[in-house]
């Protein structure tokens, strides 16, 4: 899903630069708040997850295979302004040293799918979660359901970005249907991987995901008197 | 921890272009890019001269061109996307070997290609001729915030450990007789990549403790 240099004119591209670079900065100053002077080793690793985890291929079916975008994964494990920061970081170690994504659409591949997918994804997850009971077991369904939300809600904000600085005079209608379409599909694959990452951490080690923390957190301590008999 | 010696990219060599400093190479980089993607694309003969501009910095980077060439399979999947836009793009239709495609869809397709295979080439030819620290220090001399590049520079550091840490956690079930292409694999693979995120958190910490023992403030030397 890396926008490649010259899909989008040159306008558009700096635009979204500007955007970008002004939504790492918000995300700059919250991570710190999320992380304080842990930021550096700890987004640094996470990042590095990030990228490890976009490496495993899911096998899809019909000998083709996807893998995660991990925006939604990202924001539930680490927070929303963590997690937009560490996708930010893989992107642009992804545009300079892979030539993955250009380096004229780096603004607008972070403004899609670090700060677009980490925020509707994290937005969705937050209200689902809401409405669930509150209980641990819950985080990893609604994390799915932010998955599944958060690709669509992106490929959605890339039509229009499309619509206004496309170089290709495709009609906008046929884009959306067609990215709509396509990456629904793409969000049930993200949706399942990112419910079952999610739940195994969840099972595992609650106290790192940081959609469960007020979850754990309000567990009283109990002491139990041992059994009598 | 054996890892470290550039990415895999990088193409060792002692050219000028290997030598010139990184943050001049990352501005020409963004500067050449921003400029080819204002260009009009009918202006077929500038982007002649684009080609001959990153063809000519390849072979004085004496990085072999096949090296660039094989390396940009990452560009097809939008290649098939730009081969795509002649048969459903609008406007007036025109024939190419027998079939009827759009004209503007034509020309649009064109600009794709010829605007994305610049783009990867050229960025290529940076990722080839500068090591990843030099790149973390000319980020840090365009003013790029500190913590970025910090953040970028442990990313870099430990991706190795980290994709080494889940090849070994693959091979292992692969022993076990876990097979990858199989979709009933999801759930295995997901919680693996469950367990690699907390292998790699608890790294972090770990690396953060290392560093506040060695007088960490939050700032790097």
């Amino acid at each position: 899903m890396h926008v490649p240099d010259g899909f989008l004119d040159a306008p558009t591209s700096v635009v979204t630069g500007v955007v970008a670079a002004g939504g790492v900065a918000v995300a700059l100053r919250k991570a710190r708040g999320e992380l304080d002077d842990r930021t550096a080793p700890m987004a640094g690793l996470v990042a590095a997850f990030i990228f490890a985890g976009q490496m495993i291929n899911f096998p899809v079916g019909a000998g083709t295979s996807g893998h995660l975008l991990g925006g939604a994964l990202a924001a539930v494990l680490v927070g929303p302004w963590t997690g937009a920061l560490c996708l930010s970081v893989v992107l642009l170690v992804q545009a300079l040293f892979m030539a993955d994504g250009g380096v004229t659409a780096l603004g607008t591949n972070i403004t899609l799918m670090g700060l677009v997918g980490c925020f509707a994804g994290y937005a969705v997850f937050r209200l689902v979660a809401a409405v669930l009971p509150r209980r641990t077991s819950s985080v990893a369904p609604a994390a799915a359901v932010g998955a599944l939300v958060s690709v669509p809600v992106a490929a959605a904000v890339f039509t229009l970005l499309f619509a206004i600085g496309g170089t290709a005079p495709v009609d906008t209608g046929a884009v959306l249907t067609a990215m709509l379409g396509w990456h629904t599909v793409i969000g049930v694959g993200e949706a399942v991987v990112t419910g079952l990452v999610v739940a195994s951490v969840v099972a595992a080690r609650p106290d790192l995901v940081h959609g469960a923390r007020h979850l754990v957190e309000t567990r009283e301590l109990e002491i139990r008197k041992a059994a009598t008999t | 921890m054996g890892a470290g010696h550039g990415h895999r990219l990088f193409f060792h060599g002692h050219s000028a272009v290997h030598r010139a400093p990184a943050h001049l190479k990352i501005l020409a980089l963004v500067a050449f890019m921003l400029t080819v993607v204002a260009t009009p694309r009918d202006w077929y003969p500038v982007f002649g001269g684009y080609l001959l501009v990153v063809v000519s910095v390849v072979l004085l980077s004496r990085v072999p061109v096949l090296y660039v060439v094989r390396r940009m399979v990452i560009e097809v999947p939008f290649v098939v996307f730009a081969l795509l836009v002649p048969f459903i793009a609008t406007g007036p239709r025109t024939e190419v070997l027998g079939v009827a495609v759009s004209e503007p869809g034509l020309l649009a397709a064109w600009g794709l290609l010829a605007k994305g295979t610049l783009g990867v080439m050229a960025s290529l030819t940076l990722a080839a001729t500068t090591e990843p620290t030099d790149v973390l220090v000319g980020l840090r001399r365009l003013h790029l915030p500190d913590l970025v590049v910090q953040i970028m520079g442990f990313m870099i550091r430990y991706l190795d450990v980290v994709t080494a840490d889940l090849g070994r956690m693959m091979v292992s079930m692969r022993s076990r007789g876990m097979n990858p292409r199989s979709p009933r694999s999801w759930p295995t693979l997901a919680r693996t990549l469950g367990a690699l995120f907390i292998r790699s958190y608890e790294r972090g910490e770990r690396v953060h403790l290392a560093m506040l023992s060695r007088g960490y403030t939050g700032r790097l030397p």
